[in-house]
Order: C-alpha cells, then structure tokens, then sequence
C-alpha cells in the first residue's frame, strides 16, 4: 500500500478499538438439497481494514460462500457475522454498509448503464435521493464509463458490464466491499485498474474481499488470504503466513558436491540431496550466511549458492492440487 | 465505523422504488406494445359492427352489442366483455409471470437483494407494479372504446339494460365504476402470476403456467357438470359487471366476486412470500 492518509490510520484505529472482524464465520456450511456439500464448516476471519484475497480453483465453494455470506442463500449449518452482526438477523442493517459484486454482473439489458445504477440506488432506502445524481455520476468516473453512461447494457462489452457492476457496488461509501472475481472479462488493462481501485478502497479504510481464482490478480494488494478447496477452508492467512508454509531450500552448485553435503550436514541440515554439480538441503530457520560462511571455511569451492523460496503460485497449486478438472 | 453505526442505518419510507418499479413496467416496449394492442380491440371491434349493420343481417352477439348502434358508449362494455375472457389475462399474466421470473432471469434478483431490497419489499413492491399495468390495460380498453364509441356511434342519454334511462355523465361514472372493477378482478390473475413467478427463473414458462391456469380455471367454469364449484372460480364473476349497468344496480355478484379475488389474492400471495422469503436465489 502506499503512503497512508490521516483517515485511513483514524480507521484502522477504530478497527483496532473494537477489535472485531470485518467477516467472521463459524462452521459455516451449504449442502444443496442434492446432497453436494458446497462449503463445508468453513471458518473465516477477516480483519477490518484487511485486502482480503478468497482463492480457489472454479467451483471450490467460493461463490457459495459469498452468497451466503451477502444472505441470498441460507447456510444449512454454522453461524457468520459481518461487520460485527449477526447474519442474516442484521442484513437489513448490514447490507447498505456493504457493497457486492456477485457472481459477475448482472443488470437490465433493456436499460442504459446509468438507469441500472440509478434503479438499484432507488431501491437503497439508506441513501439520500437527492444526491443520487452526483452519486451515479461519481461511480461511473470511477470505473471509467462515463462516456458509456447512457448505452444500453446489452451493448456493452464484458468488461464494461464489469466495470458497471463495480460501479454499482461504489454508488455509496462501504465499510466492506465484496468483489466475486472481478477482473473477470477485463483486458490487462482493465485488471490494473481494478487492482489500483481495490487499493484506493482499502486507503479509504474499507475492507475489501475479493475472490479469484487466479492468485496472480489478486496477490499483489492483498494483505490475507484465505484458500478454498473443495468445499473446505485448506488456508488462511497473512500472505506472509502463507508464503512461509513452503519452506525454503539452499543449493549449493559445486565440483565436489559431497563435501558440501557434509558441511550441510555439519550445519544440522537434514534431508540433504546431493546430484553430479550440486547437492541442496530445505534450510529450515538456519541463516543462508552461516552456510556460506561454514563453506568456505572448509574450502568447498562454490560455484553458487542459491535460497529457492517457492512462489504463491506453487504454494497455491500444492494446497489446492493441479489441473484442468472441475472440481466436484 | 462501530457496530452500533451498522444499526444506525436511516430507514425512511420512501415511494421511489416503487416509482423505479413504475418506470420498469411501463417503460418496457413489450408491455406498451400490449396496451397498443389493446387499444386496437374496440378500434376493430366497433369498426365491424359499424361496417356489418349498414348491411343489417340481425340477431345474435353478447348482450351489449345490439346496443352500440343506438349508443357509442356501449362500445366500452362490449369491448371489456370481448378482451376480459382472454386479451385482458394474457398481458397480465405476462407482466405478472416476468416480475420475479424475470428479475432472476437476469441475475437482477441478486443485485436487489444486495442493495438490500427485503424479500417482502420486492414482493409487495412487484405486485403494485402488476396491479399498476392491469388497470392501466383496463382503461387503454375503456378509453379507446369510448373515443371509438362516439367517433363511430350516436351519443347521448343512454338506456341501460334494465330500460331505464340516464344522462350520459351518469353513464360514464358506471363506465368508471365497471373499469375498476375488471381491473380489480385481474387482481387474481396478478397474483397467480407473482406466485407462478417466484417458482422459476424462465420467465417465459411463468407466463405461460400463468395464462394456462387461467384458461383451465374458465374451462372448469363452462362445464354445467361441476356447477357446485363455479362460485368458487374467480371467473365466474368477471362478467358480473352487466349489473353495475342496471337501475337498480346489482352489488350481490359485485361483492361476491371482490371476495373471491381477495381470498385468490391472499392464497397465491401468502404463497409467493412464503416461496421467495425461503428461497435460495442461486441465479
């Protein structure tokens, strides 16, 4: 994030006062009356203030989740909170600090942009009709469709549908945004933007969840993640908790790899591979220094030395295993 | 923001979505594309019976239309009783079979309930918004017929059924009078429809369940077998408003048929809210 403003540190601080969850939910559970169980006792906490990333393959029980989480379905088991009330006795009360993108846009074909935002801001009872106007105007600036404002919505691109639907979640200030894959149908472009909006929400001092299933959109403003898999919870963090979980590993590229295997293991390295040019060893909490430095005093000749720390996205696949498969 | 500023939230009572609702109805091009149609009935009605008596072959035809000839505004009973069997139902079971439907279809649904719209706000708010289009389909019909009435017909006091006769302001306060009433009796129709609605997200299968139910209900309402259940068919009271055109003026069938629509009404809407506060939306 980059420099924070006076408001976003005065929020943080109500955050902290209060020290509730923008998004707590207990064993929180959908089975379909089919029998499928979508979610299953899941237990989501997300911080206030928190850039919330919801990450899972396509149909790990994401959408399910936000679902239910917004009230339009009901959970067969668990309780959830949003904003420090309960769901879904408070949702008349919660919803309006809460804006939505669900499951990709959806709005009146027959309608321009502007009167679909304009209907949805008529049915908020929480907002004052006299600045509706400037409101819409407002939204649409943000999202950039100004100039489109008054085309139909079926002829709008997918990713201007996109960009209406995240207009219609910013037609009022929100405690709490969420996003259900919304660089979906963007253009790179497009998801830059997007990326520098979710950015500016938090500043603001709002929370932000936003789901995807590619973790390369979302990793780079997210403060916590949260992984789904079939149905269950498998990972939930900072990102820094996250990447942690995969241990890093040094790798000593040589011409005498067994020595260098033995002053690893001098070291307290276990597991320690040795191959023609190079032997490697996870490195655990030793310091890579105190590698180099028991190396060359024991006159190894290094080559290079290398700590290979695995990317997020390793780390994704190996929670959430790999393929082209749907899951069921 | 604490929690109790998420409680704080203003709940004003406020008629915009309501007007939204308005807008959405009768902005719609199919739905004025109906009311155009509607307007076309007494247009061709009047017009054949203009043409047929210049060769008068004599005999025959509903109660009202020997009456047209003698005055135009008769044009506007016979024009209600030709479009009430069917013309009337269909659009409102189209109007009525797309309002939850329809909103689903889109994925609009869940965008309301997002903003939040309450489940029973939504209904209630749909169901003035089909009771809207139905009256206003009623009176497309009663005034066309009447500006083709007259454009077409001799005018002035006019003989009612029972022989009486009385000045023509009178006349068209009845004329006001039988318009509510057909416009009341679609009620039923609406509310059929709104229940029908809340069970499907295709639009089009809730129109036509809608506009089906109701051409069984007058099926079963033609068979003298069964004549035991025919007070309870909501059907069976539409054309009572003959009596509102008589001196004295009947109110027995005119009341019967009010509480029949209303029991329609409170069953298919206890049963619409019923669905829709309990449903998934998924769509």
């Amino acid at each position: 994030m980059s420099a924070p403003d006076p408001s976003a540190s005065v929020a943080s601080a109500v955050a902290l006062a209060h020290g509730d969850t923008a998004i707590r939910t207990t064993g929180l559970t959908k089975r379909f009356p089919g029998g499928q169980v979508a979610v299953n006792a899941i237990d989501l906490a997300v911080p206030r203030g928190a850039v919330y990333g919801f990450l899972g393959p396509n149909g790990s029980g994401k959408t399910t989740t936000i679902r239910m989480l917004l009230g339009l379905i009901g959970p067969t088991a668990g309780s959830y909170a949003v904003l420090g009330q309960p769901m879904p006795d408070s949702i008349s009360s919660v919803l309006p600090h809460v804006g939505a993108l669900v499951e990709g846009p959806a709005f009146y074909p027959y309608l321009s942009g502007r009167a679909n935002l304009a209907r949805l801001d008529a049915a908020d009872r929480s907002v004052d009709s006299r600045t509706s106007r400037a409101r819409i105007d407002a939204a649409l600036e943000r999202v950039g469709l100004s100039a489109a404002a008054e085309k139909r919505y079926r002829a709008y691109s997918l990713g201007m549908r996109q960009r209406l639907g995240l207009a219609s979640a910013l037609l009022r200030p929100r405690d709490l945004l969420v996003l259900d894959e919304p660089t979906n149908g963007l253009d790179p472009q497009g998801t830059r933007e997007v990326r520098t909006l979710v950015r500016e929400l938090a500043s603001d001092g709002a929370t932000v969840f936003v789901s995807s299933h590619l973790l390369s959109e979302v990793e780079q403003v997210c403060t916590h993640v949260g992984v789904m898999s079939r149905g269950h919870l498998v990972s939930q963090g900072t990102l820094e908790a996250l990447r942690g979980v995969a241990t890093a590993r040094v790798r000593v590229v040589t011409a005498e790899p067994d020595r260098a295997a033995d002053v690893l293991r001098s070291l307290g390295l276990a597991d320690v591979a040795v191959a023609v040019d190079h032997c490697t060893a996870p490195l655990g909490e030793l310091p890579s220094e105190r590698v180099t430095a028991a190396l060359v005093h024991a006159g190894v000749g290094v080559r290079e030395l290398v700590v290979e720390r695995p990317d997020l996205e390793d780390v994704f696949v190996s929670l959430t295993g790999e393929g082209f498969d749907v899951e069921q | 923001m604490s929690s109790s500023e998420v409680a704080a939230v203003r709940r004003s009572w406020s008629p915009r979505f309501l007007l939204s609702e308005f807008r959405l109805v009768f902005t719609r091009r199919r739905n004025l594309a109906m009311l155009a149609v509607l307007a076309g009935a007494p247009l061709l009605l009047g017009l054949a019976i203009r043409l047929s008596t210049r060769h008068p072959a004599g005999g025959g035809g509903p109660a009202f239309i020997g009456q047209i000839t003698r005055n135009g505004l008769f044009l506007t009973f016979t024009s209600l009783v030709v479009t009430l069997p069917l013309f009337l139902p269909l659009v409102v079971s189209v109007v009525s079979g797309e309002a939850v439907a329809g909103e689903a279809s889109t994925g609009t649904l869940r965008s309301l309930l997002v903003v939040p719209v309450g489940r029973t706000r939504l209904l209630v708010v749909k169901f003035a918004g089909i009771l809207a289009y139905a009256f206003a389909a009623t009176l497309v019909v009663g005034l066309s017929a009447i500006v083709v009435g007259f454009a077409l017909f001799p005018t002035g006091p006019v003989t009612l059924l029972s022989g009486d006769t009385i000045p023509l302001s009178a006349a068209l306060a009845r004329v006001v009078l039988v318009a509510l009433y057909v416009a009341a009796m679609l009620a039923a129709v609406a509310a059929i429809g709104l229940f029908v609605s809340t069970l499907t997200e295709v639009p089009l299968a809730a129109m036509a369940t809608t506009a089906i139910l109701v051409i069984v209900v007058e099926i079963l309402d033609a068979i003298p077998q069964i004549s035991q259940i025919h007070p309870y068919l909501m059907t069976q009271w539409w054309l009572s408003f003959g009596d509102l055109v008589r001196n004295p003026v009947g109110y027995d069938n005119i009341v019967h048929g009010l509480v029949v629509t209303a029991v329609y009404v409170a069953v298919f809407g206890s049963l619409a809210w019923a669905r829709l506060t309990t449903r998934d939306v998924t769509s």
